[in-house]
């Protein structure tokens, strides 16, 4: 019995998730153990505690809501990866791609005063325009989207920092507050904020982004589309020599993988918890946690809404350490390695596959 | 007097997950004889053959070289025991001569520099010796597949090896070069060397084995002299109940012509050179047309330009009347063409899709499959795969949602072939259809392909088998590097004359 149920292929995407994120907690305390023995077990607690880690419900709930905040675009990140990896296409584009949403929404907010809708389709098609480039390069010549996606991450970035320099504070690197020059662009937050402590980005992103999440799934597992393009990522040439049009389906892919992550751009920062910092010179960690949630949470749509949370958790908790022991870096650095374990996987689920067949052999050779 | 014996596996059990591969089997080799060692796929060959190189550790057995037990833990114990092997793909370094190949590991070099003079000496001495006609200074890719088999026996002879293992050597010759090597491996036998010949066809055995050895589904069936048994008693003991070898057919009734090629010329991937080159045919309503050839010659991609896999260079391509030289593979394929591909993994299945998914393979847009909305319409496609595994009978673990990675290379096939077919096409192309799979499969394919000519439809078929090339087809075309050579009637030719045409030999000008 116990074996059926190991056989199972979501009991198995849920221990192997979960043996990740162990084996991630413990390489982390291990390697805080190295560099200050006296403060690692607190530091790692207060890592699995974030919000926790106040002591008032109502701290609790508005840290909570910042947590969730931040779910929403991470989770567009991770389903834009998804998405494409059922195609056999690995989208490690999303990260630029949600940098060109958050600037196309930014400034259509700031310098055009839209309000939040048409900012948010202009983030959409932003991300989408990148994701169409990569597919194309792919389709037509060949060109490795790993290659193109890491090229146009950088192209993306210095972009971004170009134009919104235009509508920045002039003594400091960031874009002008939200809610100061573009409150008409502010997402409605639909009275959810209230829930959390009055927290103000709490808002439409949240539901927003779970509903792509069961629309993805739907797209994939119920739709003559997704059967096409599961097939094309499954076997490239069986789709060709059945007819599909998997040029096509491989452009396709992309754009609404792009079109998912641009989304994300707007997700978080039209809610006006960030501003843009025009002088960054690395890309905001937001896509690629998105590959990470995508692998923790088993490759399912529904997976990745409790992955991309778990790993928004483990960033945010970072903060929480005792930064009189460690140096500033550190929180970066634990939630790293765990978020790094979490692309693990597909590795466990394979031990624990060719640890039945074993089993089962042993079983079948004594018979 | 008793002769001793070479090498001996005695009573070797080999156990996988699931499965029996090797189940208490003997295999007894004299010195210098010719030994066959008989059985479809899946008996058991290729483990036997990996427990007597070491790749396997048997669980139960022992092996014997000259009446000694001897441990074999991996290829390189086998090797110092004087065993090699000529594999059914060869393990040659193509852009290395032919000296450099056989040389390659066992370099004789006085502080690091090579002697390779000394050994030529070798090389042509042996070669001499055998009658393996070989030039050891020409590359081995500029070579044919003969020349470069021949340059795997002078690996093993210059070993010094004493039990020569053939791995079903015939499967990439034509019949002259299948009769040349023969001859050499009578030579060998003759000089004392021992020969194991793995094989599963028949009349190859009777000609030039001493004894055959039998196994059936990982078990030891029998080992019978050859001069005492027949190509009957030989298929029975092999499959276990007596086969039809022959495919019963009626007289053809070929009808209108329904694809008609023209001047087709085809780029190849690899040369420079087209791999087809200017070539016309027609196949008829009602008739089998079987294309003939050694493997390379231009079959692959005639087949990639008919399916649309890959565009003509110039030529016309016509289905029923209407041009599709240029038409997408789905328009292809809902005008009315079916293609069993040669490669069943790389293009015939989605091997992560489940049966039923795959199945559908190529009608899942049609509205009985979905729906308006673009969603599947599940419930169909369950209710159409469950009819065609009846039909067809394709079996596998967990019916329509089994995973089609998981199923027998036969029932795989038979899955395609079901859904090929079941499409109702006025054009079935099948290429290699039978490859890889065992006796029982091929007679159920052949019947098929039969049942459809049967029905009014043109067959089109690839086959690189030449049993399956005389008995199947109503007309043969050979083809040699890219054209079309010679068309003949199965029943008015030999074997001899078609292998003259396929190595190139003879050529006469054919008009579709």
């Amino acid at each position: 019995m116990k074996k059926n149920l190991l056989k199972n292929n979501i009991v198995q995407s849920l221990l192997t998730s979960l043996i990740c994120i162990i084996l991630g907690m413990i390489v982390g305390f291990i390697v805080l153990l190295f560099i200050n023995p006296a403060g690692a077990a607190e530091a790692i607690i207060s890592i699995a505690k974030n919000f926790f880690c106040y002591n008032s419900t109502n701290m609790q709930l508005k840290y909570l809501g910042n947590t969730l905040a931040k779910t929403a675009p991470l989770l567009m990140c991770s389903l834009s990866v998804l998405f494409s990896y059922k195609v056999g296409l690995f989208n490690i584009g999303v990260a630029g791609q949600y940098v060109v949403g958050a600037c196309a929404c930014l400034y259509a907010a700031l310098a055009w005063h839209l309000s939040w809708l048409p900012c948010m389709l202009l983030a959409i098609l932003a991300g989408a325009v990148f994701g169409a480039i990569s597919g194309a390069l792919k389709a037509y010549f060949n060109v490795n989207e790993v290659i193109s996606g890491i090229m146009l991450n950088w192209i993306g970035l210095y972009g971004t920092n170009m134009i919104l320099s235009n509508v920045k504070e002039a003594a400091s690197p960031y874009t002008y507050q939200l809610s100061a020059a573009g409150e008409q662009a502010i997402l409605p937050t639909l009275g959810l904020g209230a829930l959390f402590n009055n927290n103000q980005y709490v808002g439409l992103a949240l539901p927003l982004s779970i509903i792509c999440a069961i629309a993805i799934w739907v797209i994939l597992e119920k739709t003559r589309f997704g059967y096409e393009l599961k097939a094309t990522g499954y076997n490239k040439n069986a789709a060709k020599y059945s007819g599909m049009a998997e040029k096509r389906n491989m452009i396709l892919t992309l754009i609404i993988g792009g079109a998912l992550a641009g989304l994300g751009g707007s997700l978080l920062y039209q809610t006006g918890y960030e501003q843009w910092q025009c002088t960054h010179s690395s890309l905001p960690a937001m896509g690629f946690n998105g590959i990470a949630a995508a692998f923790l949470g088993g490759l399912s749509p529904i997976g990745t809404i409790f992955a991309s949370f778990f790993i928004q958790h483990i960033t945010a908790g970072g903060t929480y350490v005792d930064k009189t022991m460690y140096c500033s870096q550190i929180s970066d650095l634990i939630s790293a390695i765990i978020v790094y374990l979490c692309g693990f996987v597909g590795f466990f689920k394979y031990a624990i596959n060719t640890h039945i067949a074993k089993r089962e052999a042993r079983k079948g050779g004594n018979e | 007097m008793e002769q001793p014996y070479a090498i001996e596996m005695l009573n070797i059990t080999k156990k996988f997950p699931g499965i029996v591969a090797n189940d208490n089997i003997t295999l007894q080799l004299k010195k210098g004889e010719i030994h066959a060692l008989l059985g479809e796929n899946g008996a058991g060959k290729s483990t036997l053959m990996s427990v007597l190189f070491g790749l396997y550790q048997p669980e139960e057995g022992t092996i014997k070289k000259d009446g000694q037990v001897v441990k074999i833990e991996n290829p390189n114990d086998a090797n110092d025991l004087g065993i090699g092997m000529v594999h059914q793909h060869f393990k040659l370094v193509e852009c290395f001569t032919v000296l450099d190949n056989i040389i390659l590991g066992v370099e004789p070099n006085q502080f690091g520099f090579l002697k390779k003079a000394e050994a030529r000496k070798k090389v042509l001495e042996l070669s001499e010796r055998y009658g393996l006609r070989i030039d050891p200074d020409a590359k081995i890719e500029d070579i044919t597949v003969g020349m470069q088999q021949r340059t795997e026996i002078l690996k093993m002879l210059y070993r010094d090896n004493e039990i020569l293992i053939f791995d079903e050597p015939t499967a990439v010759l034509t019949p002259q070069e299948i009769n040349e090597l023969m001859q050499i491996m009578r030579n060998l036998a003759a000089e004392g060397k021992s020969i194991l010949f793995i094989s599963h066809k028949l009349a190859e055995i009777m000609a030039v084995a001493d004894r055959c050895s039998v196994l059936r589904k990982g078990k030891y069936i029998g080992t019978v002299n050859i001069a005492d048994t027949s190509i009957p008693e030989l298929s029975a003991m092999m499959v276990g109940r007596n086969v039809n070898f022959h495919v019963e057919k009626k007289e053809a009734k070929p009808g209108e012509v329904i694809l008609s090629v023209e001047n087709l010329t085809v780029a190849s991937d690899v040369h420079k050179n087209n791999a087809v080159k200017n070539v016309s045919l027609k196949v008829h309503a009602g008739e089998i047309v079987c294309i003939a050839g050694i493997d390379g010659n231009g079959q692959t991609e005639l087949v990639y330009a008919l399916t649309g896999l890959k565009p003509a260079i110039s030529g016309k391509i016509t289905l029923h009347g209407q041009d599709i030289t240029n038409a997408s593979i789905r328009k292809r394929n809902v005008l009315g063409m079916s293609h069993i591909p040669e490669d069943r993994h790389k293009h015939g299945l989605v091997l992560d899709y489940s049966l039923e998914n795959n199945l559908v393979l190529k009608r899942y847009f049609e509205p009985e499959f979905t729906n308006k909305a673009g969603m599947l319409r599940q419930n169909n496609i369950r209710a159409y795969s469950e009819k065609l595994i009846e039909q067809y009978d394709v079996r596998s673990g967990q019916g329509p949602a089994t995973i089609a990675r998981s199923m027998s290379g036969g029932n795989q096939q038979k899955a395609i072939i079901a859904r090929e077919i079941d499409t109702n096409p006025e054009l079935l192309i099948a290429v290699q259809p039978t490859r890889g799979l065992d006796v029982g499969a091929i007679e159920y394919i052949h019947k098929q392909l039969v049942a459809q000519r049967d029905a009014g439809k043109a067959v089109l078929m690839v086959s690189l088998e030449l049993d399956e090339v005389m008995d199947v087809p109503d007309r043969i075309l050979v083809m040699h590097d890219g054209e079309i050579v010679g068309e003949f009637d199965p029943k008015k030719t030999t074997e001899e004359e078609l292998g003259l045409y396929m190595a190139g030999a003879k050529k006469d000008q054919v008009k579709a």
